[in-house]
């Protein structure tokens, strides 16, 4: 049997590098695969807890996650492909009109 | 020869697995060659002509002669593409096709000759939610196609793979939905368990497959399961006077094999999920008590071998009488060994399946050779605006179908 | 060294994998295939953890479904090489092994803490997959408002998803 504390730890590396890649990436699209990869492994966290307490909660709230993540997905990426047009770039950091 | 027993006693379930992998691959990919053949002859029947008849007697080492020309040409690849993606993506493709037939049920999970060393022989992995499974599988094909369309570096190879993988993705909405009345009524998503649901007969003699109350569902699964693997009348993004070759343009030989035999064996899954929800999998169509369906697979091939006889001596000459010789005798023999009780009840489940899913890739292929093609936008509209909410009406009315008669009860 | 433990390390591995790769990538389609990968290894987890039913969900909805969306954005804004960052000296030569250190506290945390002794190691509760019977049960009973709020929120991000991205006539 593998610990349930092996899944939280490897929830927990997948969340660190999640956030690694949202800070140090400059493409928007990396950046918002960035954002997918962490609720992947919040998701991974619920799972495991669900396991380890003999719930179905857990998976219920995966299931919400998951479906969440997709309708926001496809509003983030419309947007996206807005600023694509608009910008005529991918890179974040010229999207700064609004900056200081 | 203990260790042997020993270990088949310890580890039933790995050598079974790993003996039923070995069969069932060995038969789809001879299965998938002679697809190419029944193919290539039906549609030249519909077009009065006669199709491959030289290479071998009636053209049955054409798919050999195939493939031997498939792994002989060049592999030409073009400049400037992303090599990862490129050699990945018809892999991929196949693996994916691949692995869909390891989940479809070939006879009864239960009864006198349907286990090995202790395990079930006619299905690889009867799980539990086995059409989610096979959902995922295809779900994940999508990518084998925008994948090679994106890495091929070509305008008509990108342009027809984001239009290929949009018309998978928009028709799969509908396939999973048109599906959901049938799990309705079967309640389990396990093969075998839907399978069971449909036994039994209405009025003793029609049997009680779902394509009775789901027809409506059944069309819809068609169409999506047309449109999901790319056939005519739906294969604009590959179809050659349209956009060369679509995104499989710029692969040449082994990798082009691989992307055909991933889309035939694509339609065998398909076909196959659809007898095993629509028309009972491995049920016979005729009441147990008629022992005498035992005996039909046994006389079919008898008849087969016959009448290949009259021809081999009628109208083959040289080395096509040798060959059209040997195919006779494997189907006498073949039916002899047929003929005997217990492979004859053996066998009952697999001859009832293979014969369903020969028909509908008849059905395929005769679509094939006479429907035009539909254009891309109409193929797009007919998706969203007209599958789509008839598949979702479909799902209303057999859930409200379904619940009346509790609703009623409680009042 | 069971089976499942060393089914559970090759997914691990994978998934961390599937994650640098999409740190490291230049390409940002290389980095969607990696994110994928991630994916279809946290669903073969979730089978290991009982959760068949959300497995199938996963693979699905979130890598047959969202990621295609993602590739095909990135096809169609032909979203190129990306420029190296310029990450700093001090990013890597304190940042990383402080983060390792975080993590090594993390492990601690989760080896010996009181999460761990309420929880167990899992070794005795029988082990048995989560039904999709009992799942679907609770989703429409218990969880009957959150669910007719999500298709809602759905329909909501289908009209702004049509929205934003029909052409300006």
């Amino acid at each position: 049997m593998v610990p349930i504390s092996y899944y939280l730890m490897l929830s927990a590396v997948l969340f660190g590098l999640g956030v690694v890649a949202f800070v140090f990436k400059r493409n928007i699209i990396t950046i918002f695969m960035s954002i997918e990869l962490m609720l992947n492994a919040v998701n991974l966290a619920f799972v495991a807890f669900a396991r380890a307490h003999n719930q179905l909660d857990g998976l219920v709230f995966v299931f919400f996650v998951i479906v969440v993540a997709a309708a926001e997905a496809a509003v983030g990426l419309a947007i996206i492909i807005t600023i694509a047009h608009n910008r005529r770039t991918l890179n974040v950091e010229q999207v700064n009109l609004l900056k200081f | 020869m203990e260790f042997a027993q020993e270990f088949i006693n310890q580890h039933a379930i790995l050598v079974v697995s790993l003996i039923k992998i070995a069969v069932l691959l060995f038969i789809v990919m001879t299965a998938l060659a002679y697809l190419t053949w029944f193919e290539r002859k039906v549609i030249a029947r519909i077009q009065s002509r006669w199709g491959p008849y030289y290479v071998g007697a009636h053209g049955l080492l054409q798919p050999l002669a195939d493939g031997l020309k498939f792994l002989f040409k060049e592999d030409f690849t073009p400049p400037m593409v992303d090599r990862l993606l490129y050699i990945l993506a018809p892999f991929l493709a196949l693996s994916l096709a691949l692995t869909a037939i390891a989940l479809i049920p070939f006879g009864p999970p239960t009864g006198p000759y349907s286990h090995l060393f202790g395990q079930p022989i006619f299905i690889i992995a009867n799980s539990s939610i086995g059409l989610l499974v096979l959902f995922a599988i295809t779900s994940l094909g999508v990518y084998g196609v925008a994948l090679a369309g994106w890495s091929s570096n070509s305008k008509y190879a990108l342009m027809g793979g984001l239009r290929s993988s949009a018309q998978m993705i928009s028709y799969e909405v509908s396939l999973t939905i048109s599906v959901v009345g049938v799990l309705l009524l079967a309640g389990t998503l396990n093969f075998n368990g839907i399978i069971e649901s449909q036994a039994g007969y209405y009025l003793h003699f029609i049997p009680r497959w779902h394509v009775i109350p789901q027809v409506v569902g059944f069309m819809c699964y068609l169409t999506a399961a047309v449109a999901e693997t790319n056939r005519i009348p739906f294969d604009l993004p590959e179809a050659e006077t349209e956009l060369v070759s679509g995104f499989h343009t710029e692969y040449s030989s082994f990798k082009f094999a691989m992307f055909f035999m991933a889309e035939y064996a694509n339609m065998i899954t398909v076909s196959s999920l659809a007898t095993i929800l629509f028309f009972g999998g491995w049920l016979s169509p005729f009441p147990d008590t008629w022992t005498w369906q035992n005996y039909l697979p046994g006389v079919g091939l008898v008849l087969l071998g016959v009448y290949l006889a009259f021809d081999t001596v009628a109208n083959m000459h040289g080395i096509a009488r040798l060959q059209l010789a040997v195919v006779t005798m494997l189907c006498l023999v073949g039916g002899a060994a047929c003929l005997i009780p217990p492979v004859a009840a053996a066998i009952q489940g697999p001859f009832w399946f293979t014969t369903k899913v020969l028909l509908f890739l008849f059905f395929y292929v005769w679509m094939r050779g006479t429907l035009p093609r539909f254009r891309y936008d109409q193929l797009m509209a007919f998706g969203w605006k007209l599958l789509l909410p008839v598949s979702l009406a479909n799902l209303v009315i057999t859930a409200f179908v379904i619940i009346l008669p509790l609703l009623m009860g409680h009042q | 060294m069971s089976l499942p433990l060393i089914l559970f390390f090759v997914l691990a591995v994978m998934a961390v994998a599937g994650a640098v790769v999409l740190i490291l990538a230049r390409e940002p389609i290389h980095s969607a295939l990696a994110l994928v990968m991630v994916m279809v290894s946290l669903a073969i987890l979730y089978l290991l953890l009982g959760a068949e039913f959300i497995a199938a969900v996963q693979i699905i909805v979130y890598a047959g479904a969202v990621m295609v969306l993602f590739v095909f954005v990135i096809m169609l804004l032909n979203a190129g090489t990306e420029d190296r960052t310029h990450i700093s000296k001090i990013a890597t030569w304190v940042g990383l092994p402080l983060g390792f250190f975080l993590l090594l506290e993390v492990a601690h945390i989760f080896w010996h803490g009181r999460m761990s002794a309420a929880m167990g190691s899992g070794a005795g509760a029988p082990f048995e997959p989560a039904s999709t019977h009992d799942l679907s049960m609770a989703l429409f009973q218990q969880y009957l408002f959150p669910f007719e709020a999500t298709s809602i929120l759905i329909l909501i991000a289908l009209l702004g998803a049509l929205v934003l991205a029909k052409k300006d006539e």
